[in-house]
């Protein structure tokens, strides 16, 4: 096997492994790992949305954002471009955000979910695979969103690396804006947004995973991309990795719970499920990567996937504040009976209007 | 005949869709330009897997220039 296959695969063990030693650490169950959901938590703690369960500046998106810069830097990568259809790709990070609060959870949430046991992310990679197959047809019949420029100055590249810094700052200075209203930045007291590993390693963890994804160009949605598109399964190596890394992890420390019920944050509601990966696959392959894949590049100068991250963030305070995000399974209490949970007719709503608008995005940015 | 091909600036993997698409059309021997160090890989990956030689004409990260020939 070739030196970039080796690279791909052992990226991903590393990152299954981390992402469930962060578990260990604190991180909420199933979820050592989540692009979307950290993006979500960072919005809340931002107070760009009041759910107070989900509020926490996640150091690991901050780590990978400056790691991916570091690697770039070392290895001459590094350079300012955008232009592509920014504010369109700006939205299609709202969609990807809409799919993945459907879902709860970006496509690497669904491997580590899928590794700690979980069926409901069976149905989540299902739908994952179908929109990537529907995002390779619409590259095939000549999908482009345009070309990118490199800027005349390296400094437009550095913005989301300087955000990172910034929001690290607020992290580590506990400056509180608002004392009235108790931030921003926002903290959850309790839920998943309370749960989370030491600031050190948390960070630390999402530098090496930086560094490691921007050299080893690990995409999750390109996995399934180059496998349907050119029959190259370089970067599924990657995908498969994830999920071997963290397997072994969750069954050698007892966290690997087979079934559909009992799910830590996930909900069993199999359309939503299939629908939610369904948009964040089909939106990811139409802008060239996962959400993990943006995040990457949006430290490596790349301003349009750094548009794609702040859709994310933003969406996610949308989506929030307007209740779209799926609710989590949960077991009758005294109070109320035993739910399966999935999103309400609003978020339903939410993300089907965002595949179709999706579809039409798909169909009518061809190039002849 | 030496046909032209840019894919500067295009996301991935658009720069691997259009050169496929003139292997398939049968092309020869095709001149790429491109601007990154990711399409550089996965173009001349692409080509080779097509048995097609690769020659680095210029061979900048971000600026590269590559001749393909059947």
């Amino acid at each position: 096997m070739e030196r970039d296959k080796w690279l791909v695969l052992g990226t991903g063990v590393l990152i299954g492994l981390i992402a469930v030693v962060l578990v260990k650490l604190g991180n909420p169950p199933n979820m050592g790992f989540c692009v979307a959901c950290f993006q979500r938590d960072i919005a809340g703690a931002l107070g760009l949305h009041q759910t107070a369960v989900v509020q926490y500046m996640r150091p690991e998106i901050i780590g990978m954002v400056l790691g991916a810069l570091l690697a770039a830097l070392f290895a001459g990568e590094y350079k300012s471009r955008g232009g592509s259809a920014t504010l369109l790709r700006f939205f299609m990070g709202v969609f990807m955000m809409v799919g993945a609060l459907v879902f709860l959870g970006c496509p690497l949430r669904d491997i580590l979910r899928m590794a700690g046991g979980d069926y409901n992310a069976l149905v989540g990679l299902l739908g994952f695979i179908v929109g990537v197959g529907s995002g390779v047809f619409f590259l095939k019949q000549g999908f482009d969103l345009g070309r990118a420029k490199i800027s005349a100055s390296p400094l437009g590249g550095l913005l989301m690396p300087i955000l990172m810094l910034f929001f690290l700052y607020l992290l580590l200075k506990g400056t509180v804006f608002n004392a009235a209203a108790g931030g921003p930045l926002f903290f959850s007291q309790k839920g998943p947004g309370s749960m989370h590993a030491a600031l050190l390693y948390s960070l630390g963890a999402g530098l090496i995973v930086g560094v490691l994804a921007q050299r080893s160009r690990l995409c999750l949605s390109g996995g399934i991309r180059d496998f349907l598109l050119i029959k190259d399964h370089t970067l599924l190596l990657g995908f498969i990795g994830v999920f071997i890394g963290a397997l072994a992890l969750n069954i050698g420390w007892g966290y690997f719970k087979t079934g559909f019920a009992g799910q830590p944050i996930a909900h069993s509601n199999h359309i939503w499920n299939f629908l939610g990966l369904y948009l964040v696959g089909l939106t990811a392959t139409l802008l060239g990567g996962c959400p993990l894949r943006q995040l990457i590049l949006s430290g490596q100068g790349d301003m349009d996937a750094g548009a794609v991250v702040i859709g994310m963030i933003v969406g996610a305070g949308f989506i929030h504040n307007f209740g779209l995000a799926s609710s989590a399974m949960a077991a009758a209490t005294a109070t109320s009976p035993a739910s399966i949970g999935g999103p309400n007719l609003f978020g339903q709503i939410a993300c089907v209007a965002a595949i179709i608008a999706m579809l039409i995005i798909g169909y009518t940015y061809r190039e002849e | 005949m030496v046909e032209k091909l840019d894919v500067r600036g295009l996301s991935c993997p658009i720069p691997v869709v259009k050169t496929k698409k003139m292997i398939d059309q049968g092309v020869a021997n095709i001149l790429i330009t491109g601007d990154s160090a990711v399409s550089r890989e996965n173009v001349s990956k692409l080509a080779r897997s097509y048995g097609y030689s690769v020659t680095m004409n210029v061979d900048d990260k971000n600026n590269w220039e590559m001749e393909i020939r059947k």
